[in-house]
């Protein structure tokens, strides 16, 4: 193993790392507004491939022009199960956490179900877009061109993020129900108004990342299952409802998968991913930049 | 019967799982279809299965979602005992037990200190770990698995070619101790710990339940309980691999009759086990062969349905007193 091979393993992991965070920022944000885990999360993601996917087929929109209509789709598609399931799910005065837990993932399974049935199981990709199968060369290193982008898209979506929180009224509404949404209530912002943008702009964020990941990932009914379980870890190690700890959680499972990848086998490489997540919130149990 | 005290009540419910294990083993008299009684073998199994999830996911309220580790090492060892040592199921099956349920000490001493949905994360990723390790273990048959083969009827290696009654009737064996032990541990010490450190961990804390112990002793039960079950399932399939036996299907599989019958409830598992199980093998035989998913979207729809429109699960159609008692 040379330096260059490690130096190769841990750029892409870092690229990847960064699409990580991008994948899971949505269930963060999410879990931040109103405590609600989202477990069809990996679903939300498979569509927005899917969505990707079929623009590119029939309409030969490439992904990187078809990505704001992948995650306004998304947006659309997000505030809708909200108003649909999720608030319903709240409404339960008993076994809370397990309504919510279960309506999910009962709405994962139907999704997956639903791709079975429209999409077929058949494994698709999507073969001469701009960007897929294309790599850059920067001082010896190797990187492919799609991730490269995916990770330039992640560090401007949480740049963009991060201004629209801090800055726009949304954003503040936004914090301010997380914060308080009883107080938010009395002073006159409708909550569920706010729960249904936050639900839209979390699954937006999904379908940018989908979109991306359409251009070098197969695409399948069950690509989700995989993806939502590192967005989990991302979304715990960083601290769950932590926007930013999202960011942070994704690099650190992009460079650990990567450096697994170096010294056991491929088919391994998650266990490294499992492995810290279980060393961190061991010694801390709140992830690395929560405060709840 | 406006107001049945506790002691009649629990009469009552001894009396009636008498009732129902007495007509379910009458069943197979008059039901001789091959199909229907594979159906009846699952449906007892996971009855049992998720009584036990139930002990610690339901009455302790610690929710684990990777319970498919305990159900996998007890199939594991049960097969690997068996066809690499000649030790016969039964022992292999106790084996299995005590392992799962020295691992859930093992791994309830770090797991257990943590919250909500850390713990619950923790369970998949454990399980998943473990997943992942026997998929790649060659000696354990790797990706391949482990063919347990059949030559003959035995009930010494628990093994039948011909017929599913011997599945039948160690299923509704493995239901009904199941219960029982349910049945037992509700009006126990640890019972009460249980469901005080469910509702409110720190002021069980304060009034002197052994918060932590708890968790370890409902963890323990739980492992060993499934884990039988788990050694169940390989002899009474005859194959296991990893994705037959420890992936997270199965984790839910186990989780969910007890969620949608009434999870913390005595007969919620059965409930949802009797609802859930043919429901699934129904949609898959009829309308799903073709692998085009509507096996999944009447499963999952189900699973949204019942978990909006009764939160106390199913059991909470039946009688208002229950669903009272379940919120409680």
């Amino acid at each position: 193993m040379t330096a260059e091979t490690i130096i190769q393993s841990l750029a892409s992991g870092l690229l990847m790392g960064l699409l990580y965070g991008l994948i899971a920022v949505g269930l963060s944000l999410i879990f931040g507004l109103m405590n609600i885990v989202n477990f069809a999360h990996g679903e939300f993601l498979m569509l927005s491939m899917y969505g990707a996917f079929f623009l590119f087929a029939f309409f030969a929109i490439d992904p990187l022009l078809s990505m704001p209509l992948v995650a306004a789709g998304m947006f659309v598609f997000g505030a809708a199960i909200y108003l649909l399931i999720v608030r319903f799910a709240m409404r339960a005065k008993t076994n809370v956490g397990m309504v919510q837990i279960f309506a999910t993932f009962g709405l994962a399974i139907v999704l997956r179900g639903l791709a079975q049935y429209f999409f077929t199981p058949d494994y698709r990709s999507i073969t001469n877009s701009w960007l897929g199968g294309k790599t850059v060369s920067i001082g010896g290193i190797f990187l492919p061109v799609p991730q490269l982008v995916g990770a330039a898209l992640a560090i401007a979506a949480f740049g963009a993020l991060y201004v629209f929180i801090k800055r726009t009224d949304f954003g503040r509404a936004l914090e301010a129900t997380r914060e308080d949404a009883g107080a938010v209530a009395l002073v006159g912002i409708d909550q569920n108004r706010v729960f249904a943008l936050g639900w839209g702009l979390g699954s937006a964020l999904v379908g940018l990342a989908g979109a991306i990941m359409a251009t070098f990932f197969y695409i399948y009914p069950d690509v989700g299952a995989s993806f939502a379980l590192i967005a989990y870890v991302v979304v715990a190690l960083g601290g769950f409802g932590s926007v930013f700890g999202a960011f942070a959680g994704g690099i650190l499972v992009g460079l650990v998968e990567a450096t697994t990848a170096l010294v056991m086998p491929p088919s391994l490489k998650a266990v490294g991913i499992y492995a810290v997540y279980l060393l961190v919130v061991f010694i801390r149990p709140r992830g690395l930049f929560g405060s709840i | 019967m406006h107001d049945v005290t506790h002691a009649v009540r629990r009469r009552r419910d001894l009396i009636v799982a008498a009732v129902l294990i007495a007509l379910a083993a009458c069943v197979p008299l008059f039901v001789k279809d091959v199909y229907a009684q594979n159906i009846m073998v699952l449906t007892l199994m996971y009855a049992g299965l998720s009584q036990s999830w139930n002990i610690l996911g339901g009455y302790c309220g610690q929710i684990s979602l990777g319970h498919a580790l305990y159900f996998g090492l007890g199939a594991y060892v049960t097969a690997i005992l068996l066809t690499k040592f000649g030790v016969l199921p039964w022992f292999g099956m106790l084996a299995g037990g005590v392992i799962s349920a020295a691992i859930a000490l093992a791994l309830g001493y770090p797991t257990f200190r943590l919250g909500g949905h850390y713990f619950a994360i923790a369970t998949i990723v454990i399980a998943e770990i473990a997943f992942l390790l026997f998929l790649n273990w060659d000696w354990a048959g790797a990706a391949l698995g482990i063919d347990i083969m059949v030559r003959e009827d035995s009930w010494a290696k628990f093994q039948f070619t011909r017929s599913k009654l011997p599945y039948f009737y160690f299923a509704l064996l493995f239901a009904a101790v199941a219960w029982l032990v349910t049945w037992w541990l509700e009006n126990s010490k640890w019972g009460y710990w249980w469901r005080a450190v469910k509702d409110n961990p720190d002021a069980a804390e304060s009034l002197g339940v052994v918060v932590f112990k708890s968790k370890m002793g409902a963890g323990a039960i739980s492992a060993f309980l499934t884990a039988i079950g788990g050694a169940f399932y390989a002899m009474f399939v005859s194959y296991i691999d990893p994705d037959a036996v420890m992936s997270f299907q199965f984790s839910l599989l186990i989780a969910l009759p007890a969620v949608l019958g009434g999870i913390g409830t005595l007969w919620g598992p059965v409930l949802g086990a009797a609802v859930l199980i043919p429901v699934t093998e129904l949609t898959r035989s009829f309308i799903g062969g073709s692998g085009r998913g509507v096996d999944l979207i009447v499963y999952g729809s189900l699973i949204v349905i019942v978990s909006l429109m009764r939160p106390d699960g199913l059991l909470g159609l039946f009688s208002r007193k229950r669903k009272v008692e379940a919120a409680r």
